[in-house]
């Protein structure tokens, strides 16, 4: 006797890829801008990257629906600790802040897979990658969505992190300037555009760095 | 005369029809030092006065941010101003996440007022003992509203609560007419003459007095102490000059004011 499956699924997969890389004084996220579901485009022009604090931008793919939720109620978290405590939320307090969110919904995930990305207290660019229940941990650089596999190899080629097991405890940024970073972006997103057919239309590039966030915008394959 | 029979439980009416209990709080209101708040057609000023406990304590805040477009000055039991103003905080959070758009303040003070009522009739319960100014802004226009510990609650021009209010309020009666069409530095000014009137003799200086401002593409924020200071110098400017005896009169108008602190000390410690 087989397991009955429900004919019907709470979660859809609207696709789409994201990135983040994490420089000594800035930090860059990107992604692109098509929203589709099945084999169909909804939107050519659909940001996924919002900014949840001054020095912390989440990028998530997925199940856009649950994406917007989980952004609804981190931006309504931040205005009670800035209430509380008058000042922003950090990147690394945002990014426990996401974690115990995602986890506080084990049993009924939020179908997001995020990279938050941002500067850290001392004004060094910080990269913090998520599984969709809320396991994260802080990098150089990641990848995340439909064009994660294509994109991660390269990236890890490019600027391949130091293991974080290592002793002494050694930086995980790249070395890399913020205009190099930016064309790395561009290049992978350019590749992973060829052969994922879920990403594509426009790539959206957000440069943060202590004086204010900067956003690029580069077009993409259409097909 | 039978006051104090019907006065101990706030669910005990007077023969003459009153809730003393209810009377008493907003008495508490009363002894806080002075808020006011004044508004025009497109910006909404609260200010209030700092009087710190002794010279060795900072001062307690009596104006708060509930959101980019609403703030509220207090004066009573500042303990129970803070908890309302999270409250108001938090029903402003949850309005914006399920509507994504502000929160009218009419709606706002309906609720602080609704929650107020609760406290006048409950057996267990005491009646908020704080007055609050509720400034805001929203699609119909600039707003400001006054929330008893009544549960009652009205809309003003211009208003001011706390000791010494009625010195403000009578400055204010003579110029409100005029504060629809008022600028916003006019507003601001008026703000702190009014603050002025409260202070009654002493020097007015930055250091006295928080000023905040909201108004259409203008969130809340407060005034810093050099902009304050500004706008005092403007018209206290010649007063200062004039006297020689001015530093004699300083002193003079000091030593009141100490003897009232020490007379303060009647007053309950929680109440500013």
């Amino acid at each position: 006797m087989t397991k009955q499956h429900a004919n019907w699924s709470p979660y859809d997969n609207n696709g789409g890829t994201c990135v983040a890389i994490a420089g000594s004084d800035y930090c860059v996220i990107a992604a692109d801008t098509r929203m589709s579901t099945g084999y169909s485009i909804l939107s050519r022009d659909y940001s996924k990257i919002h900014k949840l604090a001054d020095k912390a931008v989440l990028s998530s793919s997925g199940f856009q629906a649950d994406v917007k939720a989980l952004q609804k109620v981190l931006k309504s978290r931040h205005l009670v600790y800035q209430h509380q405590h008058n000042k922003q939320m950090s990147c690394p307090a945002m990014a426990q802040l996401l974690s115990n969110t995602l986890y506080f919904k084990r049993f009924f995930p939020y179908y997001a897979f995020n990279v938050l990305g941002g500067l850290d207290e001392e004004g060094k660019g910080c990269v913090f990658t998520y599984d969709a229940v809320g396991s994260y941990e802080k990098v150089g650089y990641s990848a995340q969505g439909s064009g994660s596999t294509l994109i991660m190899p390269f990236l890890d080629n490019q600027l391949k992190s130091p293991s974080p097991l290592l002793l002494p405890a050694q930086d995980a940024i790249t070395p890399l300037s913020e205009p190099e970073a930016v064309d790395l972006v561009k290049t992978v997103f350019a590749s992973a555009t060829e052969r994922d057919i879920y990403t594509g239309d426009k790539l959206e590039i957000m440069i943060l760095k202590a004086d204010g966030i900067r956003t690029e915008v580069m077009e993409l394959r259409k097909d | 005369m039978f006051r104090n029979q019907y006065d101990t439980d706030v669910t005990t009416w007077s023969p003459t029809g009153r809730l003393f209990q209810v009377e008493y709080a907003m008495e508490a209101v009363k002894q806080g030092s002075a808020a006011i708040g004044l508004r025009s057609r497109s910006h909404v000023v609260l200010a209030s006065v700092n009087k710190a406990q002794s010279e060795l304590s900072s001062h307690q805040r009596k104006i708060f941010k509930v959101d980019d477009h609403i703030g509220v000055a207090i004066a009573g039991l500042t303990a129970d101003g803070r908890v309302l103003s999270r409250y108001m905080r938090s029903e402003s959070i949850n309005h914006s996440f399920t509507y994504e758009s502000p929160l009218p303040v009419g709606r706002l003070v309906v609720r602080l007022a609704d929650k107020a009522q609760v406290c006048t009739q409950r057996s267990w319960k005491r009646p908020y003992g704080v007055g609050l100014l509720v400034g805001g802004l929203d699609e119909s226009g600039a707003h400001l509203y006054y929330n008893c510990p009544s549960g009652n609650y009205f809309e003003y021009q211009a208003f001011a609560i706390g000791s010494r209010s009625q010195a403000a309020k009578t400055y204010l009666e003579r110029r409100f007419e005029s504060f629809n069409e008022s600028s916003r530095e006019d507003l601001i000014k008026d703000a702190i003459l009014a603050i002025r009137e409260t202070l009654q003799g002493e020097t007015l200086k930055s250091s006295l007095c928080t000023v905040s401002v909201l108004g259409v593409d203008e969130p809340f924020h407060f005034l810093d102490q050099e902009s304050i200071q500004k706008v005092i110098d403007t018209f206290e400017k010649v007063p200062e000059e004039e006297e020689d005896g001015g530093e004699a009169e300083a002193e003079a108008a000091a030593a009141p004011t100490e003897q009232g602190g020490a007379g303060d000390q009647d007053v309950a410690p929680m109440e500013m």
